[in-house]
């Protein structure tokens, strides 16, 4: 694979600018993830609120993230592509976006699904870079399994 | 660009890489690998495979127990090896040599056993602490002589104290006597720090902490494979090291000790091996080094990493030390001439040795490291088992480039050009 396809344009913009940068208040859950190998760290707020369905949608993700621009690009996108959706919907994403990321290059990944994350889909190639793109994605799983039980 | 190198005739050269198969693999699509991640593990030569095999097609068996000729040939190759690592790294004699399973279980042992001495009486009570006594360390540890410490100071009440670093990448020296003082048990430290290079004075502080009644514990697996070194002339008490990075195998590693310590030391790990008689209520132990290897040993290992060792030798380790510090000084050189690029160490050779790390502005190491990895450069990228040391530079990760006997200048220079090359991949788009 050629670094132009591992590090796509839309991978550096949003390592350039991430969106949804900067802890925000308020919120009902906040995780820590850290990357033990590379000590890279991700702080992840998450708001959600009842949806007229019942069902908990993410009202909110902010973070504070120190990393590669895997990581950092990784987060942000994933901020854009959750918000305002349901939580199961989130969820979905987050099942799709581990199934690739994890594919070792067999799954190219569901672009009605994960829209601009598919852009992630070279990482798969390089074992050794999964834990960065994935580092925000676990934060988020964490913190929507957490906003779940404070809202039971 | 352009490096002009002199370096060691032998070293580097195409006889010695001839010796090391791996380096004629190619990497990433055709591109020659640029081997320059030996501080994290080094390649082997043919010769210490071919020990290996050779030992076990021949001679394989259960050491020191069976009354037949393979198991004392097995014992014969095994303490062969001991003799020969007693020899290299200056031990008084060769039971001064523990095998262990590489640098981390050394480190634990000394760390578990000093623990298992609390409450002792006699001899071994000096290996006691608790409560008011002191374990110095330094800030530029790796995390396996740093964490055993913070454990053995868990289970014993004992104070963790460390030597800061300085903005020049030394060890803080400003108040030798404020950290080693009458309540220090232990110093243990690095004798070459496997990220800055930096080389601190063991000698002088071994003095300061014997001076005061405390035992030296010594980090040496950056320096034992790629400098000579005497550990009865140091005087350091205990010294750990790896098989791996050394030209041997994984699944290595030695505890030196002082004989008349270890004799005292109470024993880790316990079980068959290392009893002198057991009744169904207690045992009793036999002498160092039996006392401490336990279990069936890394027999195999063992005889691989005396042929390491004598692949060593015969290169000869004023020749190894010359030539991974000509290429220190290319790399120091050529990666500083970089804008942009800062080294994370001293910055020239003087009292350093041969592991450069190196920040590059506006990308982060694991970015570095992934165009290099492109270019076929292999290094490492992360804090490099030394968390702290990074937190104090105020940096989560760095690159790092670390060579080995058969590194070569081109490669250095493959590495500065690779780094300028990722510099421009990140401005360029």
């Amino acid at each position: 694979m050629r670094m132009d396809d591992l590090y796509a344009e839309i991978i550096l913009d949003h390592s350039r600018a991430p969106h949804h940068a900067g802890l925000r208040e308020p919120f009902d859950a906040q995780t820590h993830q850290v990357n033990p190998t590379c000590g890279d760290e991700v702080t992840l707020r998450l708001a959600v609120q009842r949806g007229e369905d019942g069902g908990l949608a993410v009202q909110d993700v902010s973070f504070d993230a120190l990393g590669c621009s895997i990581s950092q690009a990784s987060v942000s996108v994933m901020t854009d592509l959750v918000i305002g959706e349901s939580l199961a919907h989130a969820q979905k994403m987050l099942a799709a976006f581990e199934a690739m990321i994890t594919s070792k290059g067999a799954d190219p990944g569901d672009e009605n699904l994960l829209g601009d994350a598919v852009a992630f889909a070279g990482v798969a190639q390089y074992p050794n870079r999964v834990k960065c793109a994935l580092l925000g994605w676990k934060a988020f799983k964490l913190a929507a399994a957490q906003a779940e039980v404070g809202a039971t | 660009m352009a490096v002009v190198a002199h370096v060691s005739p032998e070293l580097g050269s195409h006889r010695v890489r001839a010796d090391f198969p791996v380096l004629e693999r190619t990497v990433r699509g055709g591109k020659p690998l640029v081997y320059l991640d030996s501080g994290a593990t080094s390649q082997r030569p043919t010769c210490v495979l071919d020990a290996e095999q050779e030992f076990i097609t021949d001679h394989y068996a259960a050491v020191k127990r069976g009354a037949h000729q393979l198991a004392d040939e097995a014992t014969e190759y095994y303490e062969g090896a001991r003799a020969k690592v007693a020899t290299f790294v200056g031990a008084r004699q060769p039971e001064e040599i523990i095998f262990t399973a590489g640098a981390t279980a050394s480190l634990n042992l000394v760390a578990y056993a000093f623990g298992n001495a609390t409450g002792a009486t006699g001899d071994a009570a000096r290996f006691a602490g608790g409560p008011g006594d002191e374990i110095v360390v330094t800030e530029m540890e790796h995390h396996a002589n740093l964490v055993p410490w913070q454990e053995l100071c868990r289970r014993t009440g004992a104070t963790l104290k460390w030597f800061g670093l300085t903005d020049d990448f030394r060890l803080d020296l400003s108040d030798v006597s404020g950290m080693i003082t009458p309540r220090t048990k232990v110093l243990a430290l690095t004798g070459e720090s496997n990220v800055l290079g930096t080389l601190p004075p063991v000698a002088d502080l071994t003095a300061a902490a014997h001076r005061v009644g405390a035992l030296v514990v010594l980090d040496a697996c950056q320096s034992v494979p790629h400098r000579a070194n005497d550990f009865a002339a140091l005087d350091v008490d205990f010294a750990a090291f790896s098989g791996h990075k050394m030209l041997g195998p994984t699944g290595i590693g030695v505890l030196c000790g002082e004989y008349a310590l270890l004799e005292t030391l109470p024993p880790f790990l316990t079980g068959g091996s290392m009893i002198e008689v057991v009744y169904m209520d207690h045992s009793t132990y036999l002498p160092p080094p039996a006392r401490f290897e336990a279990g069936t040993p890394p027999v195999t290992q063992a005889v691989a990493l005396g042929a390491a060792v004598d692949y060593l030798t015969d290169l000869g380790m004023d020749h190894v030390e010359a030539h991974a510090m000509e290429l220190t000084g290319l790399a120091l050189q050529g990666l500083s001439a970089l804008p942009g690029v800062s080294i994370l160490g001293p910055a020239t050779t003087d009292a350093r040795g041969p592991a450069v790390a190196f920040l590059v502005d506006g990308i982060h190491p694991h970015d570095v490291g992934q165009l290099l990895d492109d270019a076929g450069v292999a290094v490492r990228v992360g804090h490099h088992c030394a968390w702290p040391l990074h937190r104090r530079y105020g940096v989560s990760a760095s690159s790092r480039a670390t060579f080995g006997v058969y590194s070569t200048a081109d490669e250095v220079a493959a590495l500065v050009d690779a780094v300028a090359g990722a510099q421009k991949f990140f401005a360029g788009r």
